[in-house]
């Protein structure tokens, strides 16, 4: 037993060091962005574009659960006029930050892992290294700076949309009975732009999580079509743990 | 057996190596471009093990400069992991790759670095998906920035013209057929111009004509361009039709190194049982 145990630590701290000298090599890279701008659009524009209609409307919805659940709540102590400043504390701090991410992190986060693994399957990587071309700044160092971009970009537009999505739930709903104008002005004065800021610091970090878990799963994919499946399981899996577990450290942190 | 068994690289080690990788790309000048010599390749105790499987052992090899130089074996022998040390997709766990006099494993920087050139054509062509066969070819010429778009494009339509893909540049590499594919992996190698190229199986999964039209396009390069060619093979009849040299792997080492025609003649029982008792093999007496 002890010895699984060991051996579970010893591959999770294996995985750490690999992911650190990746992000280390990645950062590195970044001084050749000029050369990859083209990719790097392409990838914005696959991560931002791409994910913005599903992002809206899972941010509308999220906006409108919110305010239902609590405005139901706070009208029962008569303090619903408060809901404006609950909602947009918490799109603004949490739910649209984590919620966009998880969302890009099962979009792209997978879709990077699939694609750098079939790479690696199919000795693409090894055709690039033998073209002299380095794949962690071909491939990852374009997708970091593209995550890094993107995704604190649609964290805000998911923020805009869940809040108008509160607003109009907490005006047309009976028991919730808020005006929008009262939402409205209770909401601007009770979120500031530190907690906006709060909000962009995770999502860019959760963007740059997305991005070096869905490339170092890919580099490490090996045993056909089958590895290529389980990477792309494992790398959404992994991103949604660790960007659960930045959140708690970043939270705590920017508290 | 016990010298031969190599230590496993600690966590830190394995940690630092990664950080060394962090090196700038060579780049090129189109002086060094259009300078492409052969070069002499030479495998001095070249060990390596994958857990306890010791996959090549003690390897010496020489190739010599300008020389087409076949590797021929069972599968499985270790001759496509000899070919990645020598492209260094692998790092030997003993021994060491000269290529003109420079090891290949030494750390980039170090005085007397490499000025040579390589390329491999890889056993599954591994072209780019996401590129056109243009775009494949001249991904190198483009990273490297060696010159501007036009003489780029000039080059593209070269190389492609000389491995019979003239005007296909335009074509998805999903739209090629199994030859074609090895055509346009020939030409993006050829595209750096380079002093030493590799293949790796390229006959494999190629029928008879396509194979033979194969085995004119590297006859026609050897004639056309001076590099030098090193072909890991176990298409027996195309690697003696096409080399200078062959030699025959078995088990991990180099069991015996000839002309085509020593090799036939070859009175090594390892060599008779592979070329004369296979029903791909050649015709015994």
């Amino acid at each position: 037993m002890l010895t699984i145990i060991g051996r579970k630590l010893l591959g999770s701290a294996q995985v750490a060091g690999e992911m650190l000298a990746l992000l280390v090599e990645t950062i590195y890279y970044c001084k050749d962005a000029p050369r990859n701008l083209r990719t790097i659009f392409q990838q914005i524009y696959d991560i931002g574009i791409g994910t913005l209609p599903i992002a809206a409307l899972m941010s509308l919805f999220i906006g409108m659960v919110l305010a239902l659940q609590t405005g139901a709540q706070l009208a029962k102590f008569g303090t619903q006029e408060a809901l404006g400043a609950v909602v947009g504390l918490s799109m603004a701090k949490e739910l649209g930050p984590v919620m966009t991410s998880l969302l890009v992190a099962g979009r792209i986060g997978s879709s990077m892992a699939a694609e750098v693994g079939a790479m690696q399957v199919y000795e693409e990587i090894d055709a690039m290294r033998t073209l002299e071309i380095n794949p962690v700044r071909y491939l990852a160092m374009p997708r970091l700076l593209a995550c890094l971009v993107s995704v604190p970009l649609l964290s805000i537009f998911a923020v805009m949309i869940g809040v108008v999505g509160g607003g109009v739930v907490s005006d047309v709903n009976p028991v919730i009975n808020v005006p929008m104008t009262v939402y409205y002005d209770n909401l601007t004065s009770s979120v500031e732009a530190s907690e906006i800021l709060n909000g962009l610091v995770k999502a860019t970090v959760f963007g740059g999580i997305i991005a070096q878990v869905g490339c170092y799963v890919g580099f490490k994919t090996s045993g056909g079509a089958r590895g290529i499946g389980y990477s792309t399981t494992r790398s959404v899996v992994m991103a949604f743990l660790m960007i659960m577990v930045a959140d708690y450290f970043l939270t705590r942190f920017m508290l | 057996m016990t010298d031969l068994k190599q230590k496993k690289p600690g966590f830190l080690n394995r940690l630092s190596h990664a950080f060394t990788r962090m090196t700038d790309e060579r780049t090129v000048t189109p002086q060094e471009y259009d300078y492409a010599r052969g070069v002499e390749v030479r495998v001095e105790g070249l060990n390596k093990s994958y857990n306890d499987n010791h996959v090549l052992r003690n390897i010496d090899l020489v190739v010599h400069p300008g020389e087409t130089f076949s590797i021929i074996g069972p599968s499985g022998t270790g001759k496509s992991v000899l070919l990645k040390h020598l492209v260094n997709l692998q790092t030997p766990d003993s021994g060491r790759i000269l290529i003109d006099g420079v090891d290949i494993n030494q750390p980039p920087g170090v005085a007397g670095g490499r000025t040579f050139s390589y390329s491999m054509v890889f056993q599954t062509s591994a072209l780019f998906n996401s590129l056109t066969v243009g775009e494949n070819v001249g991904l190198w010429l483009r990273e490297k920035e060696v010159f501007p778009e036009r003489r780029i494009r000039r080059i593209i339509r070269e190389k492609l013209r000389l491995v019979g893909l003239g005007g296909k540049e335009n074509l998805q590499t999903s739209e090629l057929s199994g030859g074609m594919k090895k055509r346009v992996a020939i030409a993006r190698s050829l595209a750096m111009n380079p002093d030493l190229i590799l293949y790796d199986e390229p006959t494999a999964e190629l029928d008879p004509v396509t194979t033979d039209e194969l085995a004119r396009v590297i006859e026609g390069l050897k004639n056309k361009v001076n590099l030098t060619t090193i072909i890991v093979s176990h298409d027996l009849e195309f690697a003696l039709y096409l080399s200078d040299r062959v030699a025959m792997m078995h088990g991990g080492q180099i069991v015996e190194v000839g002309t085509p025609d020593e090799i036939r003649r070859s009175s090594n029982p390892i060599i008779r049982k592979f070329i004369y008792t296979t029903t791909k093999g050649l015709k015994g007496d």
